[in-house]
């Protein structure tokens, strides 16, 4: 198993936001996390990620049966962990492409591989560019800098191309998106598709789904997964919203909780 | 955990300021004490004309009636302990044998010194295409491509020398941008300086080479102070680079320096600084006082001065580089970064007086503060009634680490001609907990993370500095905050 989540529990901000997750993520497999605002979604990508401010109280995290809380955040990401953030912070004055290139120079360094110079980098990463259709002169702009909405989620999708990442969590990558920028994202997204890598896509909206297709939905709610299923899971919160998840029994509920 | 490439930050936090050391080498000082006769004995030791002991002695005196008067400068928002300037020693230089006559005759000891600095006077391994003029204790040892710079009719090297060798130059010159009564530490600079550097750009001539000086304090218990003056005559331009370093010492040291720049018609002067005396420990023990008066002066019609200083050592900095855009359509520019860590205090910025008709000037200032840091911009834009169409840009950001140090910012506007165009910006920010954790999640490590974030925020300021510095400068930035996080 790549990923394994055992009974997590987490706090941020002085609150238990995390209740006792229990997923397993398998290598080839996409799972969609699902959950309305305040569920713990952002909670549980910046625990896999090692956001410093969030601290794990109860549970197991373990990335290829390894404990992943061993691991400092840019260990974790050089171990192919990745993390395509919901609000991707500015860097003013440190272009994109620098940024980019140190980045990817870490993870080879790590792998073993040799780094990359600024021509072979810049080849490289003119390619992949392409893939989610952004113009170049963003590669020489400053980190996120006066970026539109969109254009930060894409700047994500990018850099995850670039990192080819063995598990990618998606927070909220669709947020703020238009159809087009939401089918330009997808595309990178299932291009790095293959039997070794995994990803968790958290999002608000079903949308999404349709072009990201997962082979396992859960459902997050107050900090505790109360419904897991296949894709129709996903159509099924779309037509009776989240409202849904309080009165309705847990049918399929494979923590075993709440009580 | 730790990496091959990187040493942890724990490990960076150890490393110790790392020009701290101290060179054995034979000194000849005076004994502490300020009076009429220190000054005469220092420049009698100079073999000085009567001229310039008479301006020491008027410079003395000015000195000692606001000590008596008690109007050393109070106003900066720096905090330090009273300085007993009976208790300093006002001369002390490495004894020479007799006069050297090549590199090769310079105390090998002298030698080792700045090749520990990483700065080579030997003949075939100096900075290629760099002159540099060593100072060690105030006094100048040893100046690089003389003879190449000769050729083009400039003068650069000590400013002992140039005394002797171009009286009427410096006549004309000394105290005309900075006079010996301008303030508290330039009176007493006037007084007591015993070298620096000289620069001289004769009309039309554009100088083939970068000119550097590095300054070194070695000797304990002195009190350094050089003066420099560079000229550049109609039409000239010279590129001037100065950069600093102390040993380590538990006891404070004032250094009191003054800089003049004169810039006649079309002229230009680009002065630039990376000042890293050392900074005191992290519980402020220690340090030099460095209180500088660096002043330009745009004479001619199209002159041009650039002030660009990257400040990060120093116990306390108290420093206004300043430009008088007296020519019309002269320039003023003062590009700055200064960081305080640990108990480092700053008190920095600069003056820009527009005198003559449009006239501009622009300010970038960038502050970094970490641990318990305290810093300050203070800056004046003063528009005189007769500066038709000037125009000033002033933008002042800073960057906090941490919770404990501070930043301020003191801009000064006088604004008395109403055809000019003044614009202020200023911001502070937080390096950000996302800032870092963006970085580290893509798998950069927290100490390169930081080194990025701190210069892209410096960059406008580190790309007006020569290429061999701006690397120094960036490497400098990043040793300067190690200990600041974690």
């Amino acid at each position: 198993m790549m990923l394994e989540i055992r009974n997590l529990h987490a706090r941020a901000g002085g609150n238990e936001i995390l209740k006792g997750i229990d997923l397993c993520v398998a290598a080839g497999e996409v799972h969609a996390v699902m959950g309305p605002n305040g569920s713990g979604k952002s909670t549980l990508a910046n625990v896999l990620a090692g956001r410093p401010e969030v601290e794990i109280t109860e549970g197991e995290l373990l990335f290829d049966g390894k404990p992943l809380t061993d691991l400092a955040p840019e260990e974790r990401a050089r171990e192919g962990i990745f993390l395509a953030f919901q609000y991707p912070v500015e860097i003013p004055g440190v272009t994109n492409s620098y940024f980019m290139k140190a980045a990817l120079n870490a993870v080879r360094r790590h792998r073993g591989e040799e780094e990359l110079d600024a021509f072979d980098f810049l080849e490289l990463v003119k390619e992949k560019i392409r893939l989610v259709d952004m113009d170049e002169k963003f590669l020489s702009r400053a980190v996120n800098e006066g970026f539109s909405g969109g254009e930060k989620k894409r700047n994500e999708v990018l850099q995850m191309t670039l990192l080819e990442p063995r598990f990618a969590v998606l927070d909220e990558t669709d947020s703020g998106l238009d159809i087009d920028a939401l089918k330009v994202v997808a595309n990178g997204v299932n291009a790095l598709r293959s039997p070794e890598r995994a990803m968790l896509v958290i999002t608000h909206y079903q949308r999404l789904l349709d072009y990201i297709v997962p082979d396992t939905v859960h459902v997050l709610s107050d900090g505790r997964i109360v419904r897991s299923g296949g894709k129709e899971l996903a159509l099924e919160l779309e037509k009776l919203g989240y409202g849904w998840l309080e009165t309705e029994p847990a049918a399929s509920d494979p923590a075993g909780s709440p009580a | 955990m730790a990496e091959s490439a990187n040493p942890s930050i724990e490990e960076l936090a150890q490393r110790e300021y790392k020009y701290g050391f101290v060179t054995d080498i034979e000194e000849d000082r005076i004994p502490p004490g300020l009076n009429e006769d220190v000054v005469r004995l220092i420049s009698r030791k100079k073999e000085e004309p009567a001229w310039l002991l008479e301006w020491r002695l008027k410079a003395l005196h000015r000195f000692l009636e606001m000590l008596e008067n008690d109007t050393e400068p109070t106003w900066a928002q720096v905090h330090y302990p009273k300085i007993d300037y009976q208790d300093i020693t006002y001369y002390s230089s490495p004894k020479k044998k007799k006069q050297l006559q090549s590199l090769d005759e310079v105390d090998p000891e002298l030698l080792r010194t700045y090749e520990k600095l990483g700065i080579s006077l030997s003949e075939q391994k100096r900075l290629a295409g760099v002159a540099v003029d060593a100072v060690f204790d105030s006094v100048s040892v040893a100046t690089t491509y003389k003879g190449e710079l000769e050729k083009h009719g400039i003068v650069f090297g000590s400013f002992s020398d140039a005394v002797k060798e171009h009286p009427e130059i410096v006549e004309k010159y000394l105290g005309s941008v900075v006079p010996y009564s301008d303030n508290f530490f330039a009176a007493l600079n006037s007084a007591v300086f015993s070298d620096g550097s000289f620069a001289f750009i004769p009309k039309g001539v554009r100088c083939p080479m970068e000119l550097s000086t590095y300054f070194r304090i070695n000797a304990a218990g002195t009190g350094q102070f050089e003066r420099t003056l560079i000229v550049a005559e109609e039409g000239s331009y010279v590129s001037y680079l100065e950069g600093c370093t102390a040993p380590q010492r538990d006891e404070n040291q004032l250094h009191a320096a003054v800089v003049e720049l004169v810039a006649l018609d079309d002229a230009e002067i680009k002065y630039s600084t990376v000042q890293n005396w050392y900074p005191g420990d992290e519980n402020g023990v220690g340090g030099i006082y460095n209180f500088v008066t660096k002043r330009g002066a745009c004479r001619g019609r199209r002159s041009k001065i650039s002030w660009t200083q990257v400040e990060t050592g120093s116990a306390i900095t108290w420093k206004y580089p300043s430009c008088i855009l007296q020519g019309d359509e002269s320039v003023g520019e003062f590009y700055s970064v200064a960081m305080t860590n640990h108990r480092q205090q700053a008190d920095t910025g600069t003056k820009m007086i527009h005198i003559g008709r449009d006239t501009k000037s622009t300010i970038i200032s960038k502050g970094i503060s970490a641990g318990r840091g305290q810093q300050s911009y203070r800056g004046l834009v003063r528009i005189g009634p007769k500066a038709h169409g000037a125009r000033n840009y002033s933008q002042c950001d800073s960057l906090l680490l941490g919770d404990e140090c501070g930043a301020h910012t003191f801009p000064y506007l006088e604004v008395r001609n109403a055809t000019a165009t003044v614009e202020h910006e200023a911001t502070t920010s937080k390096i950000g907990e996302d800032q870092l954790f963006y970085c580290r999640q893509r798998g950069i490590s927290e100490e390169d993370a930081i080194s990025m974030i701190v210069n892209g925020f410096c960059k406008d300021v580190l790309r007006e500095l020569p290429m061999e510095f701006a690397v120094e400068a960036q490497n400098l930035l990043g040793v300067s905050l190690e200990g600041s996080v974690g």
